[in-house]
């Protein structure tokens, strides 16, 4: 269903992705891990049309992304959640969901889909609270709900967790596989507790490239990535 | 119980726009009443600034150029047409398109703020210097002369069934008094719109609203356009009350004026920038004539004032000390009823005993 060709993504010398050929197929639920620096950002811009490839492409179910703007990647039905929090602080919670669900759906229906979303993120409390003045966990789940109320079938996150307490990390892992249930996600993470409470098959970055691909069981048996990755983790 | 609060105060701002309509040619002197006439005329232009700027972000430094054009579209029209009505229309359609093509090249080509602020601030002055050198009578425009740095003599408005009927000063003054007021409250509708409320999302994090899947440049350019046409419509009012349109509506005086306004009266509402003009324009105008101070110089005080004292401007500021004073006097309130409510339960509790 999403399919990338040969992608590449360079920055004057830095080679951030490198030629990766990457395919989900329909209600996966997939997990992005690597290193900082990794490239796991850039190719999750070159999927959402934020960035244009150096060279290959990215297919969403016929549609080339690749040279189209990311309104339109989004339009088609894809939530996206950015890792730098992206939300309209001088808004309250109802404005900033409402104005997601809104984009494709009713004014009426819209109405009744940001009630729901704020309803099952249990964010009445702050309903009426503007952004900025949110602890961080909680913009994040903002915005979680923002990709809700979008109502999309596929659903790119990056780093959803960053910054959250461990309660809101396992409320959040709950949510992501209630999403799974009718949308495919891709979702990139650092956190690998929180990886083994969602994932089942992960993709490893490593330098731009993909180093493996499986079940989080034999990613992480896997010497390589320990190495690259669970040891980096350790170290630092 | 906010709702109901903005819903007051809208009523009473058209009640106040009423008075205004009805009360100012009864009770001011004719003078007066051409110059009210014009500080409306550059009220609507601040309400167009203070609409593209407050609710989608848009800073154009050269709202001017719109005001200018409406204003000298207007004018030709009106010569050539031999009549008003129809150059009204032509105006404000001019203006819009203005805005639109300038719009399309700026948002399409994904200009940063900065850029933007530039670009339109050199059409403006671009317009001033070419439109000075045209008082030659080689250019013209079908029957209308440009006159130059002279400008052009408009032709008053014009009853729309009758053409050699001139509308009085007065009766200019309602024209331009009902314009105020219907821009005034189109710009309230469309802000409570769904587009407008996207606008305000633009404004507050332009990557955000795209990834919902809006068009950024598409809403930012509509915006820019209905900004066009209401300036437009200031510029025509502007040119009726004065009686001659000049290239000096393009200069980058009048430009800086129009950002002060909006700055001094409130960024982010639409009555503070209609008031932010009202209240310069008789400021200016008053200390113009006690010739004491320079106008510049004072223009600049009161800017550095505000952007450091009163940064949000004059009607969201009264709005917060309203606010608080009132809050203030609720708690007061609220504590003293908890005072006599504790003293009646001691003493009901001396009873028990
Ligand atoms: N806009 C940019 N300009 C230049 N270099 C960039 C840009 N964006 C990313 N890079 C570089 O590309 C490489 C990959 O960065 P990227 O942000 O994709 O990594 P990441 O895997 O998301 O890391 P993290 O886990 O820290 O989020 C890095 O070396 C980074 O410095
Ligand atoms: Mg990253």
């Amino acid at each position: 269903m999403l399919e990338t060709r040969s992608l590449s993504m360079h920055f004057g010398g830095v080679v951030a992705v490198n030629r990766v050929d990457f395919s989900l197929r329909e209600n996966e639920l997939r997990c992005l891990i690597g290193p900082n620096g990794a490239g796991k950002s850039t190719f999750f811009k070159c999927l959402t049309a934020q960035l244009r490839p150096t060279s290959g492409e990215v297919v969403i179910r016929d549609f080339n992304v690749s040279g189209s703007e990311s309104h339109q990647v989004a339009r088609m039905g894809v939530g996206i959640k950015t890792q730098v929090p992206n939300l309209f602080d001088g808004l309250d919670v109802e404005e900033n969901i409402w104005l997601s669900a809104s984009q494709s759906a009713s004014l009426k229906r819209s109405r009744v889909i940001t009630s729901e979303v704020i309803e099952r993120l249990q964010l009445g409390d702050v309903r009426k609270s503007q952004l900025g003045s949110l602890a961080h966990g909680q913009r994040q789940l903002v915005e979680l709900g923002m990709v809700l109320a979008g109502e999309p079938w596929l659903v790119i996150l990056d780093e959803p967790t960053a910054g959250m307490t461990q309660e809101e990390v396992i409320r959040t892992a709950e949510i992501i596989r209630e999403i799974n249930k009718s949308a495919t996600m891709i979702v990139v993470e650092h956190d690998m507790q929180f990886i083994r409470m969602i994932a089942r098959k992960v993709t490893v970055f490593h330098q731009g490239q993909i180093l493996l691909e499986g079940d989080m069981d034999e990613v992480s048996a896997d010497a390589r990535v320990r190495e690259v990755y669970l040891g980096h983790r350790k170290t630092s | 119980m906010k709702r109901s609060r903005e819903i007051n105060s809208l009523i009473s701002i058209g009640i106040v726009g009423l008075i205004i309509l009805f009360g100012a040619p009864l009770s001011l002197d004719l003078f007066s009443v051409i110059s009210l006439t014009t500080a409306i005329s550059l009220a609507i232009l601040a309400l167009s600034l203070g609409l593209i700027w407050g609710f989608g972000g848009i800073l154009c430094f050269g709202q001017t150029a719109f005001f200018g054009i409406g204003g000298y579209a207007y004018a030709i029209a009106a010569l050539n047409f031999g009549g008003s009505t129809g150059a009204i229309i032509a105006a404000v359609l001019v203006a819009a398109a203005a805005a639109a093509i300038l719009g399309y090249f700026m948002f399409y080509g994904r200009l940063s703020d900065v850029y933007l602020a530039v670009i339109t601030l050199t059409v403006t002055l671009i317009l001033y210097s070419v439109i000075r050198r045209t008082s030659g009578p080689e250019y013209k425009i079908g029957i209308a002369k440009l006159g130059g740095f002279n400008g052009i003599n408009v032709p008053p408005i014009n009853y729309p069934w009758d053409a050699t009927q001139f509308l009085y000063p007065e009766h200019v003054f309602y024209v331009a008094m009902v314009a105020l007021l219907l821009a005034y409250f189109l710009c309230v509708w469309l802000t409570k719109s769904h587009f407008g409320r996207v606008c305000v999302s633009i404004r507050e994090n332009e990557v955000r609203t795209e990834l919902l899947g809006y068009d950024i440049r598409f809403y930012k350019l509509c915006m820019f356009t209905v900004g066009g046409a209401i300036a437009g419509l200031g510029g025509i009012m502007f040119a009726n009350s004065i009686g001659r349109i000049t290239p000096d509506v393009f200069n980058l005086y009048n430009a800086a004026l129009a950002i002060i306004w909006v700055i001094i009266g409130g960024r982010g509402t639409l009555i503070g920038p209609v008031f932010g003009a009202l209240i310069l324009f008789y400021l200016t105008s008053f200390l113009g004539r006690q010739a004491v101070v320079n106008i510049n110089l004072f223009l600049g005080l009161v800017l550095i004032v505000f952007v450091l004292v009163v940064p949000k401007g004059i009607v969201p500021s009264l709005v917060e000390l309203w606010d608080r004073r009132k809050s203030r006097r609720m708690t007061a309130r609220s504590a003293r009823r908890m005072r006599r409510r504790g003293r009646s339960r001691v003493k009901e509790v001396q009873v028990e005993d």
